[in-house]
């Protein structure tokens, strides 16, 4: 099992939002979380990440059987857990290779392993460049500055490629990306897929479902998974919406 | 012979130094100089020092400064010793260096050093005797003893410094890097006068720095004039390191003619008060000035930048970017006077102010002030202060990186934005590096001097590499 969250309540501000989640996410397995605006969706992925705006005041989450919860940010990643963010930050002044070098050997060094060579890691970059199909000089530019909206989220999933994650939760990635997009990024996901990983993949059409091949689909209402099903359920809601769905509660 | 001393620092106990030893400050005086320095002691007298009532001066208190003794030498000392400047260098850059130990010109032996293409440069007071053609009509020519306190106090006192003359047409290679070193047994006060001036057409890279040798207090009051002649350039960089005992009030009046092209960089890494006035003129049509300033502060230092500048004549452009970090109770202030004439036409002024304030006991004050007198003018000015942005640190450390470092990395690239202006490629890695440094709290006052620091023997160990590959 790779990720087990139980009972799972959090909230900003004093307001909660996430109102008793229950997920399990095993080895091997791509989840896909639907749900109306608004619902908690992304503060589920933001509290996986470990963002400490959310407090969590219930529940329990597990990963690889270790208490998530106690871990920080930037060991939850270092762990292996990578958030594609639906808005990814704009960061003036810092290069992506200089971003990403400094990531890849942090994580390198938690995982007691020495830092990799400039020349090494330029090769990598290029390996992983060509999986998302950048063509362009992107890496020498800062962080998302100026970025579009499709060439950021293709710049998530070249992150994502770069860290190797065990557990990639991909929030709304497909959206803002035209068709050839959508494509290169579903290969990307496609390609980095294992029998030793797992993907979360927060997602409001069920058109990005057709490349990444979902073993469970999830809708995501008021803070609690209200429905689960086959990627059949993601059909049905692209066809029907949400209300029948409200309608049974 | 002694110093003199001051306990402390105050207008009556310099008026009764100046009575006293008027014969031997204005002793190899010109008549017009004479007569300046007399009207700048009158104008001291009615000033005095500034204080908190007044406007550009309310969020800055020097009184605790003055409040000291210090010895105040009105000549230099014998055993000053040079060598601890002149091993200063910027590796691969091509620079003249020039040495003053507490405000003094040191080399001397050579005062005056004459380059085979007309360049002059030395000691202001050698200079003042030697050619009182070219020194005359500029010296005391731009400075404002009339309302600036502290430039009538210099005016009035000051007998050297450094002197550089560019002529016309004359582009210098060499960078000259003007040292100025603060070693004294006792509080030292110093005040020394410089006097930069570029002919038509010339080009020239001036860095100053300012530094401390150990931690003994100082008060520096520093007066440097600067005429950039008619399409002349000058790149001009000002780096302060000084201990967290010393206080700086430092006047740069900038004159540029017509065409002329100014960049200016102030790099503000430590010192317990930093006060820079810096006071640009466009004398002529078409000229241009870039501002840039970082100040990187913590513990109770203060900075304040005060710059002011005059667009006296159409179709110039001036555009000022000043960035500070300021840390545990560290205090700041930035005030931009933008002063467009009535005939300064198609005036282009802009002027930004960002800060990043790391804690609640941080604080800044940041006043734009801007004074329009013709229409047909863009002028522009913005100032924004804020923390670290929670939503990059989050995004930093999801990707794996340690808080520390992502915290490091946002401060750089924060002030990588006025760091990468400088256009010298090995004195800005030089400034990266210190820049960097500061930042992680490793950065020393230096036994030689700041730019001596990090010399290859003493190779620095980063947590992370932020060099650029
Ligand atoms: N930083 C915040 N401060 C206050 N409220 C917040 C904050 N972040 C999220 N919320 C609130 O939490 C609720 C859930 O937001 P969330 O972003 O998780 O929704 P979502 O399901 O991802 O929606 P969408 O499909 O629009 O992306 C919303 O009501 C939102 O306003
Ligand atoms: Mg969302």
């Amino acid at each position: 099992m790779l990720l087990k969250i139980t009972n799972l309540h959090a909230s900003i501000k004093g307001k909660e939002i996430l109102k008793g989640i229950n997920l399990v996410v095993n080895k091997g397995e791509v989840h896909a979380i639907m749900g109306p605006n608004g619902t908690g969706k992304s503060t589920l992925a933001s509290v996986i990440a470990g963002r400490d705006v959310f407090d969590v005041t219930e529940g329990e989450v597990l990963y690889n059987a270790k208490n998530l919860l106690t871990l920080s940010v930037e060991e939850r990643a270092r762990e292996g857990i990578f958030l594609g963010f639906q808005y990814p930050v704009e960061i003036p002044g810092v290069s992506i290779t200089n971003f990403m070098r400094t990531a890849v050997n942090e994580i390198r060094k938690y995982r007691g392993l020495d830092p990799m060579g400039a020349g090494e890691f330029l090769k990598m970059m290029e390996e992983k460049k060509k999986l998302v199909e950048i063509t362009s000089n992107l890496t020498n530019r800062s962080v998302n500055e100026g970025f579009s909206g499709g060439e950021k989220k293709r710049n998530e999933i070249f992150q994502m490629a770069m860290l190797e994650p065990t557990l990639a939760i991909l929030d709304e990635t497909d959206s803002g990306l035209d068709i050839d997009a959508l494509r290169v990024v579903a290969n990307g996901v496609n390609k980095l897929r294992t029998s030793e990983n797992g993907f979360v993949v927060i997602t409001h059409y069920q058109r990005l479902l057709d490349y990444i091949i979902p073993d469970f689909v999830h809708v995501l209402f008021e803070g609690r998974i209200v429905k689960s099903g086959g990627k059949e359920l993601a059909m049905e809601l692209e066809e029907k919406g949400y209300d029948w769905i409200k309608q049974q509660l | 012979m002694e110093p003199m001393v001051l306990t402390p620092i105050s207008k009556e106990r310099l008026l009764d130094l100046y009575q006293e030893n008027r014969s031997s400050l204005s002793a190899d005086d010109s008549p017009a100089v004479r007569a300046n320095r007399e009207k700048a002691l009158d104008s001291f007298r009615k000033l005095g020092f500034p204080d908190k009532k007044m406007e550009d001066w309310r969020n800055t208190d020097i009184s605790k400064s003055l409040g000291l003794a210090y010895d105040y030498p009105l000549q230099p000392s014998e055993e000053d010793d040079m060598q601890k400047v002149f091993r200063c260098n910027i590796p691969h850059l091509d620079t003249a260096v020039i040495g003053q130990l507490n405000g003094w010109f040191v080399s001397k032996d050579v005062p005056l050093m004459e380059l085979g293409n007309g360049i002059i440069i030395g000691s202001l007071a050698e200079a003042m005797k030697k050619y009182p053609h070219l020194v005359e009509p500029h010296l005391g020519n731009y400075t404002d003893v009339e309302s600036n306190g502290f430039a009538a106090l210099n005016t009035a006192f000051a007998t050297d410094g450094t002197f550089i003359y560019i002529p016309d047409g004359v582009k210098s290679e060499k960078a000259v890097q003007l040292v100025n070193v603060i070693q004294h047994r006792e509080n030292i006060f110093i005040q020394s006068r410089n006097l930069i001036i570029l002919g038509k057409e010339a080009k020239l890279t001036v860095v100053h720095c300012d530094d401390s040798y150990d931690h003994q207090p100082s008060f520096s009051n520093i007066v440097t004039e600067i005429v950039v002649g008619e399409g002349a350039f000058l790149d001009h960089y000002k780096l302060q390191n000084l201990n967290n005992n010393s206080t700086l009030v430092s006047s740069t009046w900038f004159h540029l003619e017509r065409e002329a092209k100014l960049e200016s960089h102030y790099l503000s890494l430590n010192g317990a008060l930093l006060r820079n006035n810096t006071y640009v003129r466009f004398n002529g049509s078409f000229g241009s000035a870039n501002i840039y300033g970082l100040y990187l502060m913590d513990n109770r230092q203060h900075i304040d930048n005060y710059v002011a500048v005059d667009h006296a004549s159409p179709d110039c452009i001036s555009n000022e970017l000043f960035k500070g970090i300021l840390d545990e109770h560290a205090t700041g202030v930035f005030n931009g006077h933008i002063l467009v004439q009535r005939d300064a036409q198609r005036t282009n002024a802009s002027q930004n102010n960002r800060n990043l304030l790391l804690t609640d006991t941080a604080k800044i004050n940041s006043k734009p002030f801007l004074e329009i007198y013709n229409d047909d003018v863009k002028c522009s000015h913005g100032s924004t202060t804020g923390q670290l942005d929670e939503t990059a640190m989050f995004y930093l450390r999801q990707r794996g990186i340690g808080e520390d470092n992502a915290r490091m990395l946002l401060m750089f690239a924060f002030a990588d934005e006025v760091v990468s202006k400088i256009a010298i490629e090995p004195l800005r890695y030089r400034i990266e590096d210190m820049v960097k440094k500061r930042l992680q709290g490793e950065l020393q006052i230096c036994e030689q001097c700041v730019l001596h620091c990090s010399t290859p023997e003493h190779p620095m160990e980063f947590k992370i590499d932020l060099s650029k590959i």
